[in-house]
């Protein structure tokens, strides 16, 4: 569903089947819409059985890297005598992302549902949520959803009368970016400073406080619920008929210069050009698209024929020089300054950067100057090639990809769209640019 | 416990075999190669936080970080590759950003590691054509100052405050280039051993308020001593310029200090530059001491003592040289020698096995007790009347009068002449102090360290082994030793603790006494 707008004829609602539904937020709500039968049914199954379905139904990570959600699960030993964790990563930080904010605006027991199968699958008893300090709503729907669950006895140390231990909590974030990032995500709810941390060891092996942790994004666990409930075969169905690598629907949020933004589930696969022009709207009246961002701000840019020519997947958009991301899909058009766009870019970069690693603390900072420096009608021709070098040292070279993510619009603006930065270096054209901060 | 298998790499085309879990960097150190680095430490935990150890691991993606990547069978590194010597490029122009270009006024220059690695690896120009970030100098309390604009955020510091002196005092504030490091509410680095972070810090940015503005890095000489603090012999440097001392540092010995030194034995150095020396051998002349010739004055100690017992009240600050010396006067009169500690409270370093400021403030009381000396806390009670009281490097302030006056003369071996040895010595015999003299101690865990001369003494002063080889002498014995290392190799002959002993097998780490294990701690 297309929320807030009425959904659209070739939309696929499975997770957003309920968004604008007011009566589903509630337990009884949920129930009446089918909600935990596949809880009780996971309860009564094996964890491995649970992860093999997982496996089978193609389910990849929805946070971005898009790892493959069954084979994640399969890395946590059950037999191991430690205590498990799964950790569910609401942080939903990557800006022009809000998908997992409706997901627990209005269907805040379909996540924990998922998450609660998750935490059994991979032996753990207990599952943080971390949701970003800024999601004041959902946080007041996710735990408001946890006291009817606990009430109810659907979690707690007796989880629907299984015998089984499965606990929820949510874990308040304080609004930094890099807490999405999966290792500063688990010192976070440590209490400690948001920094990554260095891999290996990885969190399957040493994760929050040191035990075997899985960190799931909110939109892969909430589509476990419908995964046990309809099978994996339906689910691995569901997607391009020729690429069998990306299964099931995926939620986007579209902002920037179209029609309709909104969020947006279709099946994987999906054409991006009828669903930029045909669910989206297509361009505001007069005005054509000139780049898109099709995956959260971290993506490269793709130009208007490259994400015409895409398909809506994780190998689709890499074949066009990008990628699926988080799926926050910015469009950008013809009015916009696409400099100023991605200075703008750099400068949150350069805002969130946790400061640990040399070339992200300093790179960012740089890159944003030089950025404003000429959208101020300050640059000169070398600034172009400055800007790539440092791109250079930070890409690939840090803890994690807050660094690489800052290079990307600035390599893929460079490389795509050199003349705009060209216009502004021989014309200096002045623009106002705010203070550094 | 069974040998750690043996891993066996190449670096820089150096085959290196090291235990698994080594890092690349540390194996690399073994193969005669330094990978710049400035965040790791081997006393502290890896951070991985700097980037500058990225080096090229063949096969491997990525340029590896060394310190936090364990070697492998048949890994082959390079760590001069084109592609790691731009990636390290990279870092020290990103490092050298917001760092200001004060090195003409920086306390670090010199021994800065921004400045080795930039002069080796780094770009000659920069290209930052904005300007750098400001964050104004801030006091951290005990003797460290914060320079917030040099600082590399490598967080040794930190890393030092939470894990080895584990008081969290340190945080890196702030994030992206506006980050600093920052000291907790109501924290400051008042820790015994907080003075460390100042050698830990790779740059300028943590300085000593003590040496600040003191000296440049190139123009001391550097001595490798031992703190004579107290009884735990940190193994330290001695700088030093135009003869004087100027600023003690920890030398790494990991089986006593590791990498650190406590703030007071590393400001505690001044009196070794004291100028109020006694600089000539005197003898009493009816009121008044009267300079004189060394060997007049040895001549009339000998004198004194002829027949008589000697009482030696000794320094345990004194070396095992100039003690055993000693020990071997008390037996040739057939008298007794004590010596006496001064205490203080100690202070550990808890992230280190075994290191503390200790509360014997002396290095060498488990060596005074090896040659015989009584420690006690009234040392004088068993000097008996007519006894020649021999005070080496010791003084007789606060001891009973009584007691004192129970001796039939005194003969004064020391550094200066304070007022009770103005009034009642008989004879003065000047020594150089730990610093003007070669010589070694025994610390209460039974190891021996060498200390080296660092300064030379003032006027006609001469080595405390040398003046008590010089007085066994006059009484006959055969003490004919023209250097320190001939004393220890008598020592070493006759007392069974220190069999097999010599400086040349002591070297720069030391080596524990017989038997030190079950000893009594000094």
């Amino acid at each position: 569903m297309g929320y807030p707008h009425k959904p659209h004829d070739r939309e696929m609602p499975v997770l957003s089947k309920y968004f604008g539904d007011a009566g589903a937020i509630s337990l009884d709500g949920w129930k009446q819409r089918g909600g935990y039968a596949a809880l009780r049914k996971a309860l009564g199954m094996a964890p491995t059985e649970i992860t093999a379905i997982v496996k089978e139904s193609g389910l990849r990570g929805r946070g971005g890297a898009g790892f493959p959600t069954g084979v994640k699960w399969s890395f946590m030993k059950l037999d191991d005598g430690k205590p498990h964790y799964l950790c569910c990563n609401a942080d939903e930080s990557e800006p022009g992302t809000f998908k997992d904010r409706e997901i627990m605006r209005w269907t805040p027991h379909a996540l924990i549902e998922g998450c609660a199968i998750g935490a059994y699958a991979i032996g753990a008893e207990t599952c943080y949520v971390y949701i970003r300090g800024e999601f004041t709503e959902p946080i007041a729907r996710m735990e408001a959803a946890l006291r009817e669950a606990y009430a109810a006895g659907i979690l707690g140390p007796n989880a629907m009368g299984s015998g089984k231990t499965v606990n929820v909590y949510v874990h308040r974030g304080a609004g930094a970016y890099i807490c999405g990032e999966e290792t500063a995500l688990m010192n976070s709810i440590e209490g400690r400073r948001g920094n990554p941390r260095i891999k290996p060891p990885f969190p399957a092996v040493a994760g929050v406080f040191g035990m075997p942790t899985t960190i799931n994004n909110v939109e892969t666990l909430a589509a476990v619920p419908h995964i046990l409930n309809n099978g994996a075969d339906w689910y691995r169905k569901i997607g391009r008929a020729d690429n069998p690598k990306s299964t099931g629907t995926k939620l986007f949020s579209v902002c920037g210069n179209v029609q309709r933004p909104g969020n947006y589930e279709v099946p994987l696969g999906f054409p991006f050009k009828d669903f930029l022009y045909d669910l989206c709207g297509g361009p505001l009246p007069g005005r054509r698209f000139k780049a898109i961002i099709p995956g959260g701000i971290s993506v490269p840019i793709q130009t208007v024929d490259e994400a015409e020519a895409s398909f809506m997947d994780y190998e689709g958009f890499v074949e066009h020089g990008t990628m699926l991301g988080s799926g926050g899909v910015i469009v950008i058009d013809d009015h916009q300054n696409l400099v100023k766009q991605i200075a703008r870019a750099a400068r949150f970069f350069a805002h969130e950067s946790c400061a640990q690693c040399t070339q992200c603390r300093e790179g960012t900072g740089w890159t944003t100057r030089i950025l404003e420096r000429i959208v101020a009608g300050d640059g000169t021709s070398e600034d172009l090639d400055t800007l790539l070098e440092i791109a250079d040292n930070m890409t690939g070279k840090t803890i994690c990809v807050l660094s690489d993510s800052c290079a990307v619009p600035v390599v893929t603006g460079i490389g795509k769209f050199r003349g705009d930065f060209e216009a502004l270096i021989k014309t200096k054209a002045t623009v106002m640019v705010p203070a550094v901060v | 416990m069974a040998d750690p298998k043996m891993i066996n790499l190449t670096i820089e085309g150096r085959a290196v075999s090291v235990p698994a879990g080594t890092s690349i960097l540390e194996a690399a150190k073994t193969a005669g190669v330094l990978i710049p680095h400035y965040c790791y430490h081997p006393g502290l935990p890896v951070a991985g936080v700097c980037r500058m150890c990225l080096v090229e691991v063949e096969k491997a993606p990525k340029l590896a970080p060394s310190c936090a990547t364990a070697v492998a069978d048949g890994q082959v590194v390079h760590v001069h590759s084109p592609k790691a010597l731009e990636a390290r490029k990279g870092v020290l122009e990103m490092l050298l950003i917001n760092h200001p270009l004060d090195c003409p006024i920086c306390d670090q220059a010199g021994e800065c590691e921004l400045q080795d690695y930039t002069y080796q690896e780094g770009r000659a120009e920069g290209r930052l054509r904005e300007g750098k970030r400001f964050n104004p100098v801030e006091d951290f309390g005990g003797d460290v100052m914060y320079v917030a604009n040099r600082c590399i955020l490598c967080t040794r510091c930190v890393r030092f405050m939470d894990d080895v002196a584990q008081d969290a005092a340190l945080n890196v504030s702030e994030r992206g280039d506006r980050a600093l490091i920052g000291k907790f509410e109501g924290k400051d680095l008042t820790h015994p051993w907080a003075g460390n972070v100042i050698d830990l810090c790779p740059v300028g940015a943590l300085l000593s308020k003590d040496s600040l503005n003191k000296v440049r890095a190139w123009e001391v000489d550097r001595t490798a001593s031992v703190c004579p603090g107290c009884s735990q012999g940190c193994n330290m440097i001695v700088e030093t310029r135009d003869n004087l001392v100027v600023r003690l540092r920890p030398r790494a010995n990991e089986e006593v200090n590791h990498f650190f030194m406590c703030d007071q034995g590393r400001l505690d150095y001044r009196w070794m530059n004291r100028q109020d020396r006694v600089e000539y051998p005197m003898v009493r002349r009816g009121d008044a001491l009267a300079v004189t010739e060394w060997e007049g004055a040895v001549a009339e100690a000998a004198a004194l003592l002829k027949g008589k017992r000697a009482f030696v009240l000794a320094s345990p600050g004194l070396p095992n040289e100039a003690l055993f010396l000693l020990s071997r006067l008390v037996k040739k009169t057939g008298g007794a020698g004590a010596f006496r500690v001064r205490q203080g409270d100690e202070a550990p370093l808890p992230g280190v096995n075994d290191l503390a400021r200790r509360a014997d403030l002396a290095p060498n009381g488990r060596g005074a007790e090896l040659f015989g000396l009584a420690r006690a806390n009234a040392p004088l009670a068993g000097l008996q009347a007519g006894d020649v009281l021999v005070v080496a490097d010791e003084e007789l302030a606060g001891l009973d009068a009584p007691d004192v006056a129970r001796a039939g003369a005194i003969v004064v071996i020391g550094t200066t002449l304070p007022a009770w040895a103005r009034h009642a010595a008989t004879v003065v015999l000047p020594i150089t102090n730990v610093v003007e003299e070669e010589g070694t101690f025994t610390n209460l865990r039974g190891r021996v360290q060498r200390f080296r001369q660092a300064r030379s003494g003032p006027g006609f002063s001469r080595p405390s082994w040398a003046v008590a080889a010089d007085l066994l002498a006059a009484l006959g014995e055969s003490a004919n030793y023209l250097l320190a290392s001939e004393v220890f190799d008598a020592l070493a002959a006759a007392h069974s603790e220190f069999a097999g002993m010599s400086y040349e097998a002591l070297g720069l780490k030391g080596a524990l006494v017989a038997g030190a294990g079950t000893g009594a701690v000094a």
